[in-house]
Order: C-alpha cells, then sequence, then structure tokens
C-alpha cells in the first residue's frame, strides 16, 4: 500500500468513527432523556413489588427491586433498566469509535512517515482519539462512569467536525522547526493531558450537578443513577492531581524544544501564555483543595476555569493569534 | 463489649481532628490582630500575606496578569505590530503603552504580582520547613484517646496477649515502611513523610527557577544576524545586525568564536495543497571556537543549532542575496556585492535596496523586487510562485539624486530614502544580465544569487539552573501527590473479664485512598489468638 492510500483510508476511518460516536451520542442522550420512563415502565408492570419509599424531597415511589445507586458498591449500575441497555449501546459503540480513530491515528502516521500529530487536524485526531480512550479506560475501571457519555462524546464529536471541515490539510512531512524528538515529546504529553483535562472537566460539571441535587434535596433519573458528589469530586480531583505533573512535563517539553529551536526556552508566545495561564489556574485549584472556605464547589469552578484555558490555547490561540506556535497548516492570513 | 465514654473533646482530639484533613504543615487560617500596637499589626499583615487565602488570590492574579500579552501585540516578539497598533487606535494606543500594556511581561505590575507570591512562598516554605525538619525527627504521636473516633477504625477482641497483639502490629508497620513507636499498651506509626518533603522542595525549586530565569534575564545576550553564502561571521557586537543584553552582561566578552558559511541549502514540498511548504534547511559551515582554534566543519539546522561555548547559534530564517556590481557614468565599479533581500510571502518573494554613495555624477539608489521563481500576477505586480530559484528574476527601479546618508542620522539598509532623489527607470533582469541606466548614470550587472541564513544568536547563563529547577520542581510535585500519608494506632486493653479488645484507627490525607485496605491488612497480620504455649499476665496491661 502507498501513502496514498493510507492516507485515504485514515480519512474513511476518522468519517466512520463521527458516524459511530454519533449514534452513541444519541444512545446516551436517550439514556439521560428515557431514564426515568424506563424505571416506570418497568415499576407499573411489577406493582406487586412496589412500595412507597420516601426518597429525598420528592417522596416518589420507587421499585424495591431496582437498587438506589448510591448504595452500590462502586461502580455497578442496575444493568436491568432499559435506560442503562441504551447507555451499554452508547457505550459499545464509543468502543468501536476508539478502534476506529485508533486505526485513523495509526494510518494517518504510516501516511506521513512520522509521528501522527504534526499540525492542527493531526492533533485534533489525536486529542479525540485520547479523550475517547481515558473515558474508555475509566469506565472500564469504574463502570458507573459511563454516565459521563454525552459530556465527552460531544466536545469529541466537536473536535473531529471541526479537524475535518476548517483543519484538515493533506498528510505529508512538517515544516523543518517541527522536526524535533522534543516537539513529539512535547506535543504527546499535550495530547493526553489534554484528554485526562477534559475527562475530568466533565467529572467536575457532574459534580457540582450533583452537589446541587444533594444540596435541595432533589432528585431525578440521572442523580439517582450518579455516585455521591463526594466521589465524584474525589474522582475529578485524581485525574486533575495525575494530569498536573504531566502537564508541568509538557510545558517543560515544549520550553525545551523552543529552547532548541529559537534559542530562548520562554518567549511569552500566545500559546506559551496561556499553557502558564492553564498551570497556574490549575496550581489554584490544587491549592483551593487545601485552602478553607475554597474546597467543593469554588474548587471546582476553578478546575473548570483551568480547563477553558486550555480549550482556549487549542483552538482560539491557534486559529486567532499568529506566533511562533501557529502551526496548524492552515494557509497564512 | 465495652461501651463507647461519651466523645469529649479534648483539645488533643481537636488538634487530631484539624490535623486528619491536611496531615501537612500547611499554614493555619489567620485569624485578626490581637490588639493594637504596630508590631502585632505586622504579624498580622505577615500572616496573612503568607496565608494559603492570599497565595490562592495571587495565584489567580497571575494567572490574570498574564492574559493580555497574548491579546495585545508584544515589543519584545513584535515591535512593528506594536507600532501600528499604538498608530491606528490614537489614545487608546497611548494610553495603553503607559500602562505597560505592550511589554506586560517585564512590566511593574507583573512583577509585583510575581514578586509578592514568591515573597509569600517564602515566607509559607521556610516555617514550614523548619516544622517538617521537626516532625522528621520526633517520634510519630501518642494514640488519641478515641481510636473509634478516626476516620478509619477496626476493633476484635482476641485471646493473645497484648503484647503478642502489639509485637505483630510493630513487625507488620515495620514491614510496610511505617515509622513506629511502642508505647505503653499501644503501637503509634507512620509514614509518608516524603510526601510534606516533596511539597516543600516543589516550592523551593520554584524560587530556585526564578533565580535561573533572572539570571538569564541580567546577564544573558541575544542578537541576530545575516549572513551570506560564502562571507563569515565573527561573535563581536559590531557584527550583529540587532543585539540585545541584560544589564549586567558584559557585551565586550562574549565567546570569541568565528565562523564561514559555506553553503546553505533548503529543499520544498513540490505540488499539493502545501505547495512551496518548506522541508529541510542545511547551513554548511565551518567554525573556529577561538581565533587560534583549529577550523571545524559542522552543519547548522533548525533545530540542532552550533553550539559553542556557552553560546549557541540557531538557523531561524532564510533568504536570497542576488549580486550585483553597479559602474558608474564615469565606469568606475561602485557598488559590488551581494544584497540580502528580505522575504515578503512564503513564496520568497523579496525586495531589497542597493546604494551606490560613491557613484558620478549623482549617487544611486535601487529598489528592487527578487522572485525565485518568477511571474507576474495581473492585479499584484510582480509576485515569486514558488521558493526555489528556479527562474529567478529582478524587478529594480533606479533612483537618482541625494541618498540622504550624510545627515548622520542611521538608515536602514532595507530602505531607500528617495524624499530627495528622482525616479528614473525600470528594469527587469535575469542572471548574467546587464542594463544601461538611462541619462548615461552607468550600468547595473545581476551577477548571480546567493541564498543567506537569518541567525539567532543567544547566550544564557541561567538555562542550566531553571532547567535543574524544573525536573527538581517536577520530582517534588509527584512525590507531594502520590505518596499516601498515613497514620496508624493499633491500641491492646484488657476489659474486666481479662478479654483482650484490640482497636486499630487510621488517619490519612483525605485525597489518598488505599488507607482501609492498608488498615485491613495490617488487620489480617494481627492474631487471633493466642499463640500456643504463651501465656501472660494480663493484669499488667490493665
Ligand atoms: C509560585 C507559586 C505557587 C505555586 C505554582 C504552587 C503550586 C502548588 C501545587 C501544584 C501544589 C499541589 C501539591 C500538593 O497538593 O501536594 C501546592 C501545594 C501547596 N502549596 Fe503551593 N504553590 C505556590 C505558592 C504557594 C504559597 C505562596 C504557599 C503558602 C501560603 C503555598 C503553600 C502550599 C501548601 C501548604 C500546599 C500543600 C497543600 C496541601 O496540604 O495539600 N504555595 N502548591
Amino acid at each position: 500500500m502507498t501513502a496514498h492510500t493510507f492516507a485515504h483510508l485514515s480519512n474513511d476511518l476518522v468519517y466512520s468513527a463521527m458516524a459511530t460516536l454519533t449514534l452513541a451520542l444519541l444512545a446516551f442522550s436517550a439514556e439521560l432523556a428515557f431514564g426515568d420512563r424506563g424505571r416506570v415502565a418497568r415499576t407499573s408492570r411489577r406493582t406487586v413489588h412496589r412500595v412507597p419509599v420516601a426518597v429525598g424531597a420528592g417522596g416518589a415511589p420507587v421499585d424495591v427491586d431496582t437498587p438506589d445507586v448510591a448504595e452500590l458498591p462502586e461502580g455497578d449500575l442496575p444493568e436491568s433498566t432499559r435506560a442503562a441497555k441504551l447507555g451499554g449501546i452508547g457505550f459499545s459503540l464509543t468502543v468501536l469509535s476508539f478502534v476506529l480513530l485508533l486505526a485513523a491515528v495509526v494510518f494517518r502516521g504510516l501516511a506521513a512517515g512520522r509521528a501522527p500529530w504534526g499540525n492542527m487536524y493531526e492533533f485534533s485526531l489525536a486529542s479525540a482519539l485520547v479523550v475517547t480512550g481515558a473515558y474508555v479506560i475509566a469506565v472500564w475501571r469504574r463502570p458507573v462512569l459511563r454516565l459521563l457519555g454525552v459530556f465527552i462524546v460531544v466536545p469529541v464529536l466537536l473536535t473531529l467536525g471541526l479537524a475535518v471541515t476548517v483543519l484538515y490539510v493533506d498528510a505529508g512531512p512538517l515544516v523543518p522547526a517541527l522536526k524535533s524528538y522534543w516537539l513529539v515529546i512535547h506535543v504527546a504529553a499535550a495530547i493526553i493531558s489534554g484528554g485526562i483535562f477534559t475527562l475530568g472537566g466533565a467529572v467536575t460539571v457532574l459534580y457540582l450537578l450533583q452537589e446541587r441535587w444533594e444540596r435541595r434535596g432533589l432528585s431525578n433519573s440521572l442523580s439517582r443513577r450518579l455516585p455521591e458528589s463526594e466521589q465524584l469530586d474525589r474522582t475529578a480531583y485524581r485525574l486533575f492531581a495525575f494530569v498536573f505533573p504531566l502537564w508541568t512535563f509538557a510545558i517543560v517539553a515544549g520550553a525545551i524544544w523552543a529552547e532548541n529551536a529559537w534559542g530562548r526556552y520562554w518567549g511569552w508566545d500566545p500559546k506559551e501564555t496561556w499553557a502558564f495561564v492553564t498551570w497556574v489556574v490549575f496550581a489554584g485549584y490544587l491549592h483551593a483543595r487545601a485552602t478553607a472556605g475554597w474546597k467543593g464547589r469554588r474548587a471546582a469552578m476553578i478546575a473548570l476555569l483551568g480547563l477553558s484555558a486550555f480549550i482556549f490555547n487549542y483552538f482560539g490561540v491557534n486559529i486567532f493569534f499568529t506566533g511562533l506556535h501557529s502551526y496548524g497548516g492552515l494557509p497564512n492570513k | 463489649m465495652t461501651v463507647n465514654p461519651p466523645l469529649s473533646e479534648t483539645p488533643e482530639d481537636e488538634d487530631l481532628l484539624l490535623e486528619s484533613t491536611t496531615l501537612s504543615t500547611q499554614p493555619a487560617a489567620v485569624q485578626p490582630p490581637s490588639g493594637l500596637g504596630l508590631r502585632s499589626l505586622l504579624r498580622w499583615a505577615w500572616r496573612q500575606l503568607t496565608s494559603m487565602r492570599t497565595a490562592l488570590l495571587l495565584l489567580f492574579l497571575l494567572a490574570l496578569a498574564a492574559v493580555p500579552g497574548s491579546l495585545l501585540p508584544q515589543q519584545g516578539n513584535a515591535p512593528a505590530d506594536v507600532a501600528d497598533w499604538i498608530s491606528r487606535h490614537g489614545a487608546l494606543g497611548r494610553l495603553f503603552e503607559r500602562l505597560s500594556l505592550f511589554h506586560v511581561y517585564s512590566s511593574p505590575w507583573f512583577a509585583a504580582v510575581y514578586l509578592l507570591l514568591f515573597v509569600s512562598l517564602i515566607g509559607c516554605v521556610v516555617p514550614r520547613t523548619r516544622l517538617h525538619w521537626r516532625a522528621l525527627r520526633s517520634r510519630p504521636p501518642a494514640a488519641p484517646r478515641h481510636l473509634s473516633r478516626l476516620p478509619v477504625t477496626r476493633s476484635f477482641t482476641t485471646t493473645a496477649t497484648p503484647q503478642e497483639v502489639l509485637d505483630a502490629a510493630h513487625r507488620s508497620l515495620r514491614r510496610r515502611r511505617f515509622r513506629v513507636d511502642r508505647l505503653a499498651g499501644s503501637v503509634g506509626a507512620e509514614k509518608g513523610y516524603l510526601r510534606e518533603t516533596g511539597n516543600l522542595v516543589f516550592h523551593l525549586a520554584l524560587v530556585v527557577l526564578l533565580v535561573g530565569v533572572a539570571i538569564g534575564a541580567l546577564y544573558g545576550t541575544r542578537g541576530s544576524a545575516i549572513v551570506v553564502e560564502g562571507s563569515g561571521f565573527a561573535n563581536t557586537v559590531t557584527r550583529y545586525d540587532s543585539f540585545s543584553a541584560g544589564p549586567l552582561a558584559d557585551p565586550q566578552r562574549l565567546d570569541p568564536f568565528s565562523f564561514t558559511l559555506d553553503k546553505f541549502s533548503a529543499t520544498y514540498q513540490q505540488g499539493g495543497k502545501q505547495n512551496g511548504a518548506p522541508r529541510s534547511f542545511t547551513a554548511d559551515v565551518t567554525v573556529q571556537d577561538s581565533p587560534t582554534a583549529t577550523p571545524r566543519s559542522q552543519v547548522l539546522q533548525v533545530n540542532e543549532p552550533l553550539v559553542v561555548g556557552g553560546t549557541k547559534v540557531f538557523l531561524v530564517g532564510h533568504g536570497y542575496a542576488p549580486v550585483v556590481t553597479v559602474r558608474d557614468g564615469e565606469g568606475r565599479v561602485v557598488f559590488s556585492d551581494a544584497v540580502p533581500f528580505l522575504p515578503r510571502d512564503a513564496m520568497f518573494t523579496s525586495t531589497g535596496v542597493i546604494k551606490a554613495p560613491d557613484a558620478r555624477p549623482t549617487q544611486l539608489g535601487f529598489q528592487g523586487i527578487f522572485l525565485p521563481t518568477a511571474s507576474i500576477d495581473p492585479i499584484r505586480g510582480p509576485l515569486s510562485t514558488f521558493p526555489a530559484a528556479n527562474d529567478p528574476a529582478l524587478f529594480l527601479s533606479l533612483w537618482k539624486g541625494d541618498l540622504g546618508l550624510d545627515t548622520g542620522a542611521a538608515q536602514s539598509v532595507y530602505r531607500l530614502d528617495v524624499s530627495r532623489m528622482t525616479r528614473v527607470g525600470l528594469e527587469a533582469m535575469r542572471p548574467g544580465e546587464s542594463w544601461t541606466l538611462p541619462d548615461g548614470l552607468g550600468t547595473i550587472t545581476f551577477d548571480g544569487i546567493r541564498q543567506y541564513a537569518a541567525l539567532s544568536i543567544a547566550q544564557d547563563p541561567g538555562k542550566g539552573i531553571a532547567l535543574g529547577s524544573v525536573v527538581v520542581a517536577i520530582a517534588g510535585l509527584l512525590l507531594s501527590l502520590f505518596v499516601p500519608r498515613r497514620r496508624v494506632w493499633v491500641r491492646a486493653t484488657a476489659d474486666d473479664e481479662g478479654t483482650i479488645l484490640v482497636e486499630i484507627g487510621g488517619l490519612a490525607r483525605t485525597e489518598a485512598g488505599g488507607l482501609e485496605a492498608e488498615v485491613d491488612a495490617l488487620r489480617s497480620d494481627l492474631p487471633d489468638e493466642a499463640a500456643p504455649g504463651a501465656r501472660e499476665p494480663i493484669e499488667e496491661y490493665r
């Protein structure tokens, strides 16, 4: 096979992954939307077992043989509900998308004859792969996190959509400034960090929702299936604590590359500036968790702020600014 | 079975519970100043500055302060854009300039934020280091009165003697790399001191990083130079096209090396969407590390700088330098050299200027456009269609009159001051061609083309310190985030009937998991039954 066929194959795989992800999104959304209906339907079919149990402030009757998720050992979902089945389908489709994306990235690399993250298009592809992969691994370790599905698939689809429409460039070798193994290391670390930041952000959003519901004593189809807010908070922290040193390393590797290419390790180029902002905000997040009065909700908001800075650095800076880093491969304006 | 005594808040328990959320030496929340004296006010202010809350605030300020520098052009990166921005925005531009918004990262207010942050950091870390040092050398704290109130607890009864139980606990905890202290009736153990050590090392390494950055800013030098194929560069300030040095650097004592650019080659993408994108640049140079050193050959590439002593030479760009010879109206050669032209687009449509101040009867100046692969665009005029010199052409317009070089004001070699000149001709030339200038002004010959390398030459003595400090910082950070800090106590007591009750209590940093598993493992190491043959008088332990 020639480089050309590889490139085509890679493109087709990306489109296939987008298709399966769209289906996964439908399944995940249906799971959330119809979660209660599935449960109600089942409940009415077995009225015999129904006993009124006060749940939170709502006091709605619940099916006694559908155990409350919050009381389950971590990671078990009531697989019997129809909603859960939809979720399962969504997850299987996500795993399939992951495999397709993995193949797309590999073939892209073969087509270009180098590490497949040399321009914005490839960077987006690789990020989508990492986010999906991080999600799959997370669910494998803790099945309850499957409920993150929508929050993962939406950003991944947006990223891929942007990649194939705006950012696409043909597979090819790199401009000389990008031929550096420090760059390969730097970008790989940045991509993995991005995946974990996104996952952490998704868990944080769920934490904020769940925390709010708990505080107000509300209960709904999502809140009942999510773990307690405290556990979500801890999971988000673990993700951010894991990614912070990695992100630090990504910045350092980038600085080493910059030193080798331009003779200065730090030049406050917009890309560098926003990497720094992201880093400082997450340092703030880690501090907040140890500062009286800042734990919990406030710390979570800081994490989301840090994630926004990261995302802005990823899309905004590449597209709106010109700097030494605008290597998007986009035509010069 | 014993009944737990009512929960009484002894000071000891309070301390313990306070600590249970952190197990670290982090500063406690600041109380309002007691008394009105200046000293107590100062002490309060200092504690405020070194509090966690202030650190958090300053971190936010730092992030916020860094933002405008990415939204506005900066003097260091794009001086021309700054001038342009100011002239386009009038009063706003001048206001922004006064607020240092065009050199944010060297502005007084940015410095104020990070210096305050670092004062706070030092003020915070030094006392914490002292506390931690003391903790490192002291014994694990004695068991709290009510082990049952710790986050993780286990209890069971056993027929083994307290002695046996505590011995087993001691061994088990030692094996798990706890520091263990044996007291009457109980065992206390702690591990994970490296967590705090790592945290302190991380923060201190940030201070060292700042020192490294400062050394680079104070003692570093950097500059740029254009070197045409076949010519040389000696590392002295006069040879630079632009040069900047830190306030404490000595520009007279640069590394005394020199080199010649023997050959420059570039390759480009042919066809496709990225037609003309560069694929490789190589500069072959002959280097002399010092005037007396033997010359050596080296290849200079993007990402592969030339390193001589503490100085690095980077290839950052390239371009074309048409070689021309100018003869004046009297037939004398008044100019003969390669003239670097600056590229204006990705296809290397380049512009440049040739000045012949010695020409008679009048001084001559040429404005030129060089096209490596020539074509004429119906709207935009002469335009290159590919960056390689496949079909080169030089378009020149001739000016005569006063070049304005005698006024004493510095003039750019890339600009022609035409205020006292008149334009008298226009010509397109191919390599080898000559143009007989109108009005008997002389001739110009386009002898050929050379390439030049645009080099950046930098020397930063703080670099090594900065790199070393971030490596240490990352190591410290990993310890700080991933080493679990735990305390475990085991107590064995006999009740009135002589049954031995064993209680285990564990305490950890809230974030780190795994304490339950550790306590369970410890529990399974403790005996449920007396070892055969062992009989101890139990009374002793009551
Ligand atoms: C340049 C500024 C600073 C940065 C980038 C920074 C960064 C960090 C990071 C990333 C952590 C997380 C490590 C962990 O959780 O163990 C941390 C923890 C910590 N920092 Fe800072 N810090 C800075 C300044 C300060 C200052 C000024 C103080 C003193 C008030 C301080 C006190 C602490 C403490 C006590 C912890 C441990 C928190 C805990 O117990 O979990 N830091 N810092």
